[in-house]
């Protein structure tokens, strides 16, 4: 199991393959839209990216609620001990 | 002169083709008479029939960032690549509103293709089928969209008068151009930019062109394959990528001290309604469309000493124009020198009339007019002074060159320009 900085470091180089965003800004209390330049299209691929790296599920109705890194990281932390 | 009624100039040029990354490599390599035709090397073409195209010379992922391009259809990534060259050849130093030398709510967008995303299209279908619902991309409509050419250009520009994507086939680009032309005439807008963009080398449409027998299948020459007027030509060669210009109200052009490369003097327009993929034999349908040119505008026969041939190197179609010409123009056919670029670009389809207005625009500025090489024994039937393998130089004074598009539905547009004494 990712511990929480190893999932952030993920996120990280998700953020900075789908929007070229440098993987030292993306950090827990980044907002994906207003920071990291993540529409809600592209939150779609992070998602689907961090579902396969982290070996969780997350349904389309939970996205939503992940505005930020922190958001993201500590809903794969609880989901993998599912 | 009426408020509705405004003279458009074109102030910027844009380009990346199978011949170079911009306009300027393109024009380089078209007076040079160099064929970007190339055999395909990709695995998926090894079984193909039709095994030659004309693919883009430099790729664009090598220019855009990687962030914006895996967003935008390869269509939209040559269109946006061609859209800023012209932006910034036009003298614009920054989106509209942030370069206060236009205005968004009077800045227009109209880019087109012919077919759309359609890579795009079948490499999700492939990624559907493959990898499963979960990896198609989110991405996936806005790219495959025939607009999006279009929206993604006005939405780099901050152009807020109006984003259109006419669609007619071969013709597009010169239709896109023509409305832009019209945006500006009647006052909608003060500057559009205008082009046409394809990116449709893939299997299926390569397959599907090649079982109209429309294609060339000169495989073992590729360089020779696209051969308009020869006796030899057996179909086009299949290009991509994107011209664009930018049209401006020469009001407009001249209080902010712009470069005028040519006035857009008027178009014609017409249908062949005859069949949906050949042209109509006599040329009936083109001769309406150069018909209607002259009697909307103030072009003289007497100016016109350049057309940019569709000439497809198809064994109809390049005929059928000729014979138009000489039905509407008589005897003035002979003072016009007649290129067919393609014969080195591959025919773009949508993005056609979008390099050939960059082309015709640059020859009237330069005064050149490009060849027309693979054009060993002309076709008798092709009674016009076509342009061979060496560029022709055109006459000083006031001249005139037309752009001829015609698309599979039978559309037929006719561009005019004319030189422009500042």
């Amino acid at each position: 199991m990712a511990t929480q900085e190893e999932i952030v470091a993920g996120l990280a180089e998700i953020v900075n393959e789908i929007a070229g965003i440098p993987t030292e800004d993306v950090k827990l209390d980044k907002s994906f839209t207003d920071d990291l330049d993540v529409d809600s299209l592209s939150m779609v691929e992070v998602v689907v990216a961090a579902e396969e790296q982290f070996g969780v599920k997350i349904p389309d109705d939970d996205v939503k609620n992940l505005k930020t890194v922190g958001d993201a990281a500590d809903y794969i932390l609880k989901a993998q001990q599912v | 002169m009426s408020p509705t009624n405004h003279t458009v100039v074109v102030t910027g040029i844009g380009a990346t083709t199978p011949l170079g990354g911009d306009s300027a490599s393109t024009w380089e390599a078209l007076l040079a008479g160099r064929s970007g035709v190339r055999p395909l090397e990709q695995d998926w073409a090894a079984e193909l029939p039709v095994r030659i195209a004309a693919q883009i010379a430099v790729e664009p992922g090598e220019v855009l960032p990687r962030p914006l391009a895996r967003k935008l259809d390869r269509s939209a990534q040559f269109a946006l690549i061609a859209a800023r060259e012209a932006w910034a050849d036009a003298g614009f130093t920054a989106k509209a509103g942030e370069d206060p030398a236009v205005d968004p709510d009077r800045l227009g967008a109209v880019v087109a293709s012919g077919i759309g995303g359609v890579t795009t299209l079948l490499g999700q279908y492939d990624v559907l089928k493959n990898q499963g619902v979960r990896k198609v991309s989110p991405h996936t409509v806005p790219m495959l969209m025939p607009n999006s050419p279009s929206a993604n250009v006005g939405i780099d520009i901050n152009a807020r008068a109006g984003v259109h994507t006419p669609v007619s086939a071969c013709a597009s680009g010169a239709e896109a151009i023509g409305y832009a032309v019209e945006m500006i005439r009647t006052g909608r807008a003060d500057v559009v930019v205008a082009g046409g963009t394809e990116a449709a080398i893939h299997p299926l449409p390569i397959v599907a062109f090649g079982n109209m027998m429309a294609m060339s299948k000169n495989n073992d020459d590729p360089q020779g394959a696209s051969r308009p007027y020869d006796a030899g030509r057996d179909g086009f060669v299949l290009g991509e990528g994107a011209g664009v210009v930018v049209l401006e109200s020469v009001e407009h052009a001249r209080a902010r001290g712009a470069r005028v490369y040519a006035e857009v003097v008027g178009q014609g327009i017409s249908a062949d309604a005859h069949h949906i993929t050949q042209p109509e034999p006599t040329g009936r349908g083109i001769a309406a469309a150069l018909q209607h040119l002259l009697d909307g505008s103030d072009l003289k026969p007497a100016e016109i000493v350049h057309v940019n041939a569709h000439a497809t190197s198809t064994p109809q179609g390049d005929v059928a124009e000729i014979k138009a010409l000489r039905r509407v123009f008589g005897d003035d056919v002979d003072h016009m020198a007649i290129s067919a670029t393609k014969s080195m670009t591959g025919h773009l389809l949508g993005g056609a009339g979008g390099i050939e207005t960059v082309a015709s625009v640059l020859a009237l500025y330069h005064r050149i007019a490009p060849p027309t090489i693979n054009l060993v024994e002309r076709d008798p039937e092709a009674d016009a002074d076509i342009v061979g393998d060496k560029p022709r130089p055109l006459p000083e004074g006031t001249i005139a060159a037309l752009n001829d598009s015609f698309g599979f539905g039978g559309h037929n547009v006719v561009l005019a320009l004319r030189s422009f004494e500042s």
